[in-house]
């Protein structure tokens, strides 16, 4: 198992990731990850998928991985990388599940996904982490080392291998269904007076 | 006439893109503050707690808040009285972004055409409007504006029986299409009244006043607290998560318009608001 429960509540998570390592998550579980996890957000996406539709080998093999959608800002000189928090993810909606389908365990953004995804969620038994949108200077930490592995033309879109430590996420939605933005929400929202 | 030269324009909008970025300003650190007090979710507080250590540790480092370092929205006020000279004013504007994004170690999020998407490079060019104003002096004001939020800005033409009411009504719709997708706790510039363009550029310019500050118009700052009263009933709370926090103000500019019109745009900023001003 590469998913454990240390003892303040915080699930820690080793890539890569197995379909019983997904099913064991549940929406609103703190997590952190530690191991590689891949960038790649709107271009990098757009290049993959016609890849996908001819049935051709990928820049990456994305069995058990997780993809974080983020766009980096630079690296100061001597520094890993500049800020890194997550993208918007219902962009990446219309590839997602071709990408599950390929063995994809997870993807790191922020922001509701469509239907279809979670549906291909619970199918193909994967989990949607959230990072905190606009954090990027505090996520910037967890990451130890960065390199491009293909399509550098994209500059901050390329598709970059990251090792992170400790990388801090949620659960927004697991594959059985949970879904924390609707549990939360619900939770907390008011009549006119 | 007072000249003004354009190196002094570019050497201002540089240091405005590199300072907006790594310095979140003291309105937005202190609307922090004050959710934190409020705020009645747990996972609201930790998100609020957290995005107060990513400012500090953005200013300590000199590194951007958020890597969405924007597309720079540049609003000035030139003076009728002041003579530019070196040059042209837009290029210097340019020129500066150019200078400040590369320098700043700032992300390049500008693609020259909507359709090759073939990134510039330098996060320019600008969106640059000019007002031109009695006096001798230029105000220039830049906001680096996040897609994410950008993306959910929305506009719509209303009739004059819709009424306040009408606009309520649209504005909560927006906050409630915005979602997590924008980074709440969001700030909402709200521009009504004018024509099409002039009420989108009225929803962006109303973003500058400082946060927590009264609008000027007391039947209007009425409204913003009543608006902002509603949008954080919805629930959505920082990052979505759930909570009290969903907008951390509502600023609305208004126009003249048509008989026949109510203009209503809407734009979404992300708590990540960050701009910046000076008067040379």
């Amino acid at each position: 198992m590469s998913v454990t429960t240390a003892s303040d509540g915080i699930k820690d998570i080793h890539t890569p990731l197995t379909d019983a390592d997904a099913a064991s998550l549940k929406a609103g579980d703190r997590v952190r990850i530690t191991g590689v996890i891949y960038t790649a957000r709107d271009a990098a996406h757009g290049r993959l998928f016609p890849l996908i539709e001819k049935g051709e080998k990928l820049p990456i093999d994305v069995r058990g991985q997780i993809i974080y959608y983020t766009g980096p800002s630079p690296a100061r000189p001597g520094e890993v990388v500049g800020s890194i928090g997550p993208t918007t993810a219902s962009r990446m909606d219309t590839y997602t599940p071709a990408l599950l389908k390929l063995g994809l365990k997870g993807t790191i953004a922020k922001g509701y996904r469509s239907q279809a995804v979670k549906d291909a969620l619970k199918q193909h038994k994967a989990v949607y982490f959230g990072s905190i949108g606009g954090a990027g200077a505090v996520l910037s930490r967890f990451v130890k080392k960065l390199e491009v592995v293909a399509y550098e033309d994209l500059g901050t879109e390329a598709i970059r291998r990251l090792e992170v430590e400790g990388f801090p996420a949620i659960v927004l939605n697991d594959c059985h269904g949970g879904d924390l933005y609707q549990d939360g929400q619900k939770a907390y929202a008011r009549e006119d007076p | 006439m007072r000249d003004i030269h354009t190196s002094a324009i570019t050497d201002a909008v540089k240091k405005l893109c590199m300072d907006a970025n790594w310095y979140l300003e003291p309105d937005m650190l202190q609307a922090f503050d004050r959710a934190l007090q409020t705020e009645r979710s747990a996972a609201g507080k930790q998100v609020l707690q957290i995005l107060k250590d990513n400012a500090a540790m953005a200013r300590e480092r000199r590194i951007p808040y958020c890597q969405d370092t924007g597309m720079v929205v540049c609003f000035v006020e030139l003076g009728q009285d002041v003579h530019i000279t070196g040059g042209a004013l837009y290029d210097a504007i340019n020129e500066g972004v150019g200078q400040g994004y590369t320098e700043g170690y700032l992300r390049a999020s500008v693609a020259r055409s909507p359709f090759d998407r073939v990134n510039t490079g330098n996060n320019t060019p600008a969106v640059i409007h000019v007002d031109v104003v009695p006096g001798a002096e230029l105000k220039i004001m830049i906001m680096t504006k996040g897609g994410g939020c950008e993306n959910r800005s929305k506009y719509k033409m209303l009739t004059p029986a819709d009424g306040i009411p009408g606009v309520k009504d649209w504005v909560i719709e927006c906050v409630k299409m915005a979602g997590p997708d924008a980074c709440p706790p969001l700030v909402l510039g709200v521009g009504i009244g004018g024509t099409f363009e002039k009420s989108a550029i009225l929803s962006k310019k109303a973003l500058f006043r400082p946060l927590g500050s009264p609008n000027p118009d007391p039947q209007l700052d009425v409204l913003e607290k009543e608006l902002l009263d509603k949008a954080n009933r919805l629930g959505i709370g920082p990052q979505g998560y759930g909570g009290d926090t969903t907008a951390f103000g509502i600023h609305i500019l208004t126009y003249p318009c048509h008989i026949t019109s109510l203009p209503v745009a809407v734009t979404i900023e992300c708590h990540a608001h960050r701009h910046k001003e000076v008067t040379l």
